[in-house]
């Protein structure tokens, strides 16, 4: 289990990354905390000719709260964006997942950025990044581009970032008051991949739901936005029976598939309960009363 | 006794601590020695059509590539307890049988570069279709042996019995899965012919004697040498053996030094693993609750060979059929099967979570539908304290207990009682929770005979009859009378080196800081036996008594010089604080650094039967251990513990998950040498019984490839998943070993996989439960419930 | 690549290769063999050190991506004659049998102890299990941490 033979570039500023990555395009890698990629090398599943580390870049490091985004830069750990202020009290969503990314350790060295990109439908950050309809700010010799993580995300270990582009930002939106948020999600090992994973968002006005947002992770492909089920939520109050209904839909809807811990019986069925748990608590989080 | 039962902190840990153990990875006993890495096969069942070797040979940093064609030209196939149906040999000649078969290995400058060549080393297959479940191996007739065992009547027996419970129990594959894989370091001397071999190896030495006749080594040209510490084992390490000999051959073969150090996707892969054992049981009860006979059917999945010391899973416990039982109409049929997945090995409680998962589940379901209380069932059949020695219908001599006593225990410990109410209020909340129960007998300090059972009484008559289970040590006084003590128990974090530092200190009179340790096994050096190493929890029972005789022999020596030197009878001398004194008269004393120095410096003067150089090697071995007899009885083991646990559980019936609200384990291992260290085997034991309970299985996809490959995927405990553990304790010491101890580390590994499934049974009022129960397994249980 | 580290307050100077692990540096490089290797791909923590000031696994960097960086090892807790709190405690309260895992948890433990003031048991738990352990059943390293984290003037 030792990594192929590989070549290695440090970057120590986003124009470095990019120009790296103009010349060596799909033959490299970007190398952000590596907790995902340096397994893959020392199993030898992935072979770069080059590694790019960008975990030197000053600029990307940082979570900055504008208007009504949070910042986060592509190199900032999971446990720094955990522990920061900001994202504790303007993206608690992303607060209340982090600590199911991995285990302390890990997310001493993982980054958002790195998760993001990785694009593993099972993952936590691209979860929320969906579910909050955040974006993601991409770099390339041509320029700047932001992409919607509607499109963001193709497919497993996919995403829409050509190969010269390097991600700097993570863009999450911070809504104001009265939203309430839960993620939730059941895996057989404490900080193992789920075999359920449900995050949702949900804004409470006048005692009923006004917007919502329910997103599923490790039932598909990539993460799985349910705009239907949101908009059923609206104009009533989230109770037990708008949830369990919510929930049942949710059972009826995704389309996962077995693997070696779970049947897709049982991950549908969990998916329907994370659901109509993760709105509860999400709309109890919203001051909605649950009575 | 001063220092044994004291609960001393370990002399061990100062070191590993420290980062300063030295581990087989840490060491450079031959310098320059090259990296290997093995090419292992693809497949579950191909046959090899060509191997191409020029690329890899031609990729940097390479010495050569040694093919399963070239070990097969220097080794012989590895001999077993049985005739095998395959040649079991290091490495794959013509035909691979498991994925992961070694089938060529490459060696290079370095692991980075064996690996970028090894990839490079090019094997045509010719797959075929692999036998996967013991079930498809027994129904294609891949059997490579089958004996059947009568005690008693159970057929007439069973004609008596007003409830008779018919169930099939499958125990899973699953594996110790130490933190530190195999390692070998082999270094063959040409024109000497001899082979050294520094390897994380855990014993039993038979297996010495296996892979010596394998390289067509006399056993002297077989040097193995353990390094002083061992990341763990579990019985795991004893398969290390086959990777002895085959880098031994690479170490011939290319004329240098090699170096293995085996990564987790190998060790996960190919080192080993549990047997999975289906066992349809036939018991026959009283309508009290009174088994009255027993019939085992066992089919045993050993993987692609018999690699010994299989089929001893199959064997170890045949002794103990009955359990804690006074059962004494008991068959068995014992059938090995071949399968296409790695072969199994030493794995920790070593058959005994295959039985009792069969014989304690079987108690749970006729106490069930016998509608009595399951502690009732139990304390109505366990063999009574007056009733010992006992011996077993087949063969062992159960040596001590009370296990009436060790059930009312845990009864009491758990709050049994109160368990049950707080079950019954649960229940009417709608919440499910169960409550299990398993009595076991922990055997340890085995009959190395036992596996001649897998051969039947005429095949046995044609060989020399086997009962071996000694053990050796060796103590020595430097002449400024410091001590040293050699052990042969090859530990692995048991803390050997602490008990024996007791153990001496105590009949020398000395603290046991005083006392150097070395665990270093040297088979050029060491007192060592077939017997020799460290499985079936052979230490505390006579490991420990090696070191005791031992260290009496040197006090022996010490007091006859000290009497000569004090003028009074030997029996008069004791030894305490460092010094000879007369008893009653303390001040006629002299230090041992004076008794050591005449000893060393003035060997002339010394007494009639003192030798000089004050060096000591004694062995032991267990009074109560004969070969088989004709009869096919055993006495598979030399003492026997007790454990009897109670497990509360909840179901969670939205997720199938299954928590253990409350788990208490009462153990009687006799005497206890160090309760600390006592406390630590039970604890990890339990974890590892709970871990095959609830989440550790091996798994292979329909094509034999293990998809549980990782660590990932290969679900070990964790801390968030421990549940809390009660321990209590009885002793009865054990008439046959020197301190009266047993083993006591794999008892829980054999009672909590049962006793978590009886509570699951239990919560859901079900009779079929598989292991491990992962919530999601436990939820397609609810999902099939009425 | 040459790569400049501190390691454990020494400043090494070593020319690597790209892909070599940091693991297999300090271990057969440096010769610092108290951090193991028990998986190779992140999961069972033995290879855990703390660069720059945070806890890592060492299986999942590259020796090249430390130049200039901090390492610490397990083989720098103690001073001297004096085990680190920690070490003590893991001592006392047999929290190690093989000992195999040890200098994982406890690196990760001091970086953990650094940044958590009083953590409760669930938060140790929570924390330890990034790390396995075959052996000791983890009770008693819980215990050991826990001790560690209400003792005052612990903290390095
Ligand atoms: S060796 Fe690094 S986490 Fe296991
Ligand atoms: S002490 Fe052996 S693995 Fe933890």
């Amino acid at each position: 289990m030792k990594p192929p033979v590989v070549d290695y570039a440090r970057a120590n500023s986003v124009a470095e990354a990019v120009d790296l990555l103009g010349r060596y395009g799909d033959e490299s890698k970007v190398l952000a905390g590596g907790q995902s990629l340096i397994p893959m090398l020392n199993m030898r599943f992935a072979f770069p000719t080059m590694l790019i580390d960008i975990n030197h870049i000053k600029e990307t490091s940082s979570v900055e709260v504008h208007e009504d985004v949070v910042v986060i830069g592509a190199t900032v750990r999971q446990s720094g964006a955990q522990l920061s202020r900001e994202v504790q009290s303007h993206v608690p969503l992303l607060a209340q997942a982090l600590p199911h990314v991995g285990h302390f350790v890990t997310r001493n060295r993982g980054t958002i950025g790195g998760s993001v990109v990785h694009a593993d439908a099972r993952g936590e950050v691209p979860l929320v990044l969906a579910t909050l309809g955040g974006q993601v700010v991409v770099v390339s010799a041509s320029g700047r581009r932001t992409i919607e993580a509607a499109d963001l995300f193709v497919t497993h270990f996919t995403t829409s970032i050509a190969d010269d582009e390097l991600l700097v930002e993570t863009r999450w939106p911070a809504p104001g008051r009265s939203w309430g948020y839960a993620f939730r999600e059941f895996s057989l090992r404490h900080g193992d991949y789920a075999l359920g994973m449900v995050a949702c968002s949900v804004h409470r006005e006048g005692g009923v739901v006004q917007e919502a947002s329910v997103a599923l992770g490790a039932v598909a492909d990539r993460p799985v936005v349910l705009k239907e089920v949101a908009a059923s939520l609206v104009g009533k109050p989230l109770n037990e029976p708008a949830a369990v209904a919510a929930g049942k839909v949710v059972t009826e809807s995704v389309n996962p598939s077995s693997d070696l811990h779970a049947s897709d019986r049982y991950r549908r069925h969990l998916a329907g309960l994370l659901t109509k748990r993760a709105l509860l608590a999400a709309w109890a989080d919203s001051g909605g009363d649950l009575s | 006794m001063t220092w044994v039962g004291k609960p001393l902190k370990r002399i061990e840990d100062e070191a590993l601590l420290r980062g300063r153990g030295r581990f087989i990875d840490d060491m450079d006993p031959v310098p320059g020695a090259y990296h290997a890495a093995v090419v292992r096969s693809l497949y579950a069942s191909a046959l090899i059509t060509g191997i191409d070797t020029s690329a890899a040979l031609a990729s940097p940093g390479v010495l050569g590539v040694v093919t399963g064609r070239d070990v097969a030209d220097m080794t012989k196939p590895f001999p077993a307890a049985i005739d095998t149906p395959v040649a079991y040999m290091a490495a794959a000649v013509d035909e691979v049988r498991y994925a992961g078969e070694p089938v060529a290995v490459v060696v290079a400058r370095d692991r980075y570069l064996a690996e970028d060549a090894a990839e490079k080393v090019v094997v045509d297959y010719e797959r075929r279709t692999p036998l996967l479940t013991p079930l498809d191996a027994l129904e294609s007739g891949s059997v490579a042996s089958d004996r059947s065992f009568v005690y008693g009547d159970p057929v007439e027996r069973l004609s008596e019995a007003d409830l008779v419970v018919r169930h099939s129990f499958t125990f899973p594959r699953w594996t110790g899965a130490p933190m530190e894989c195999f390692g070998v370091v082999a270094d063959w001397s040409p024109g000497e012919e001899a082979l050294t071999v520094w390897t994380n190896f855990q014993g039993p030495f038979t297996l010495h004697t296996v892979a010596a006749a394998a390289l067509g080594l006399t056993r002297s040209k077989l040097r193995l040498i353990t390094p002083e510490d061992s990341g763990g084992s579990f019985g795991v390490k004893a398969g290390v053996y086959a990777y002895v000999v085959l880098m031994g051959a690479v170490s011939r073969k290319l004329g240098v030094p090699v170096r293995w150090i085996e990564d987790r996707l190998e060790h996960l892969a190919a080192s080993g693993a549990s047997t999975e054992r289906v066992t349809e049981i036939t018991a026959g009860f009283t309508s009290s609750g009174e088994l009255i006979s027993l019939h085992y059917d066992n089919v045993e999945d050993v993987g692609a060979y018999v690699r010994a010391p299989e089929p001893a899973t199959l064997y170890r416990m045949h002794g103990s059929l009955n359990g804690g039982y006074k059962v004494r109409d008991i068959s068995a049929r014992n059938r090995v099967v071949l399968t296409n997945r790695c072969p199994t090995g030493l794995n920790r409680g070593f058959g005994g979570p295959q039985l009792y998962f069969a014989l304690e589940g079987t108690m749970a379901i006729a106490a069930a539908r016998l509608g009595i209380d399951p502690a009732v069932v139990a304390r109505r059949n366990l063999v009574e304290a007056d009733e010992f020695p006992y011996t077993t219908p087949s063969g062992a001599i159960y040596d001590s207990g009370d296990y009436p006593a060790c059930l009312d225990d845990v009864l009491t410990v758990s709050g049994y009682a109160d368990r049950r109410h707080m079950q019954a209020d649960a229940r009417k909340e709608g919440r499910w929770v169960g409550i299990g129960i398993a009595c076991v007998v922990e055997p340890s300090v085995s009959n190395m005979g036992y596996i001649s059972l897998a051969a039947t009484p005429d095949e046995r008559a044609a060989s020399l009859p086997k009962s071996g289970n000694t053990e050796g040590a060796t103590i020595a006084m430097s002449p400024t009378g410091g001590v040293v003590v050699q052990i042969s128990t090859t530990p692995q974090g048991q803390g050997h080196r602490t008990v024996a530092s007791q153990v001496v200190a105590d009949r020398l009179g000395l603290e046991p800081g005083d006392i150097e340790v070395v665990s270093v096994l040297d088979t050029h050096v060491n007192a060592w036996s077939i017997a020799s190493g460290n499985y079936s929890s052979r230490f505390a029972g006579i490991g420990s008594a090696a070191i005791a005789k031992a260290a009496t022999e040197l006090a022996d020596a010490i007091k006859t010089l000290a009497a000569d030197e004090l003028e009074c009878s030997v029996e008069d001398v004791e030894l305490r604080g460092g010094k000879a004194v007369v008893k009653g008269a303390p001040d006629a004393a002299v230090s041992l650094r004076r008794i050591a120095g005449r000893a060393h410096w003035n060997a002339e003067s010394l007494p009639a039967g003192v030798s000089p150089g004050l060096r000591f090697t004694s062995f032991v071995s267990a009074p109560n251990l004969a070969a088989a007899a004709d009869d096919d009885t055993i006495a598979s083991s030399a003492a026997h513990g007790f454990v009897a646990d109670v497990a509360v559980v909840e179901v969670d019936r939205d997720t199938g998950s299954v928590t253990i609200l409350d788990y208490t384990s009462t153990h009687d291992a006799g005497t206890l040498l160090n309760p600390r260290l006592v406390e630590g085997q039970i604890s990890g034991g339990f974890v590892h019984g709970a871990g095959v309970a609830l989440l550790e299985r091996l798994v292979y996809d329909e094509d034999g490839n293990l998809i549980t490959s990782s660590f990932m995927d290969y679900l070990c405990m964790t801390a968030t998943e421990v549940p809390p553990l009660r321990s209590s304790h009885i002793e009865t010491p054990s008439p046959f070993t020197a301190l009266g101890a047993k083993g006591l580390g794999e008892g829980n590994t054999m009672s909590t996989p049962v006793a978590i499934a009886n509570a699951v049974r239990d919560a859901l009022g079900i009779e079929k439960v598989e292991l491990p129960l992962t919530p999601p397994r436990v939820w397609e249980l609810l999902e099939a419930m009425p | 690549m040459d790569v400049s580290v501190t390691v454990n307050g020494y400043v090494y100077e070593e020319a690597v290769a790209p892909r070599l692990l940091l693991s297999d540096f300090l271990r057969h490089t440096l010769g610092l063999t108290g951090t193991h290797v028990g998986c190779e791909h992140g999961v069972c923590g033995a290879c855990t050190v703390i660069v720059d000031g945070t806890s890592v696994r060492s299986c999942l960097m590259l020796a090249v991506q430390v130049d200039g960086s901090n390492v610490r090892t397990v083989e720098d807790l103690a001073d001297g004659a004096d085990l680190h709190p920690l070490q003590s405690a893991f001592h006392d309260n047999h929290a190690l049998q093989c000992g195999f895992c040890t200098p994982g948890i406890l690196m990760a433990a001091v970086d953990f102890l650094e940044e958590s003031d009083s953590p409760t048991r669930e938060e140790i738990t929570e924390m330890l299990s990034g790390h396995l352990c075959r052996c000791t059943g983890y009770a008693s390293i819980v215990e050991s941490i826990h001790l560690v984290s209400r003792r005052e003037g612990t903290k390095e």
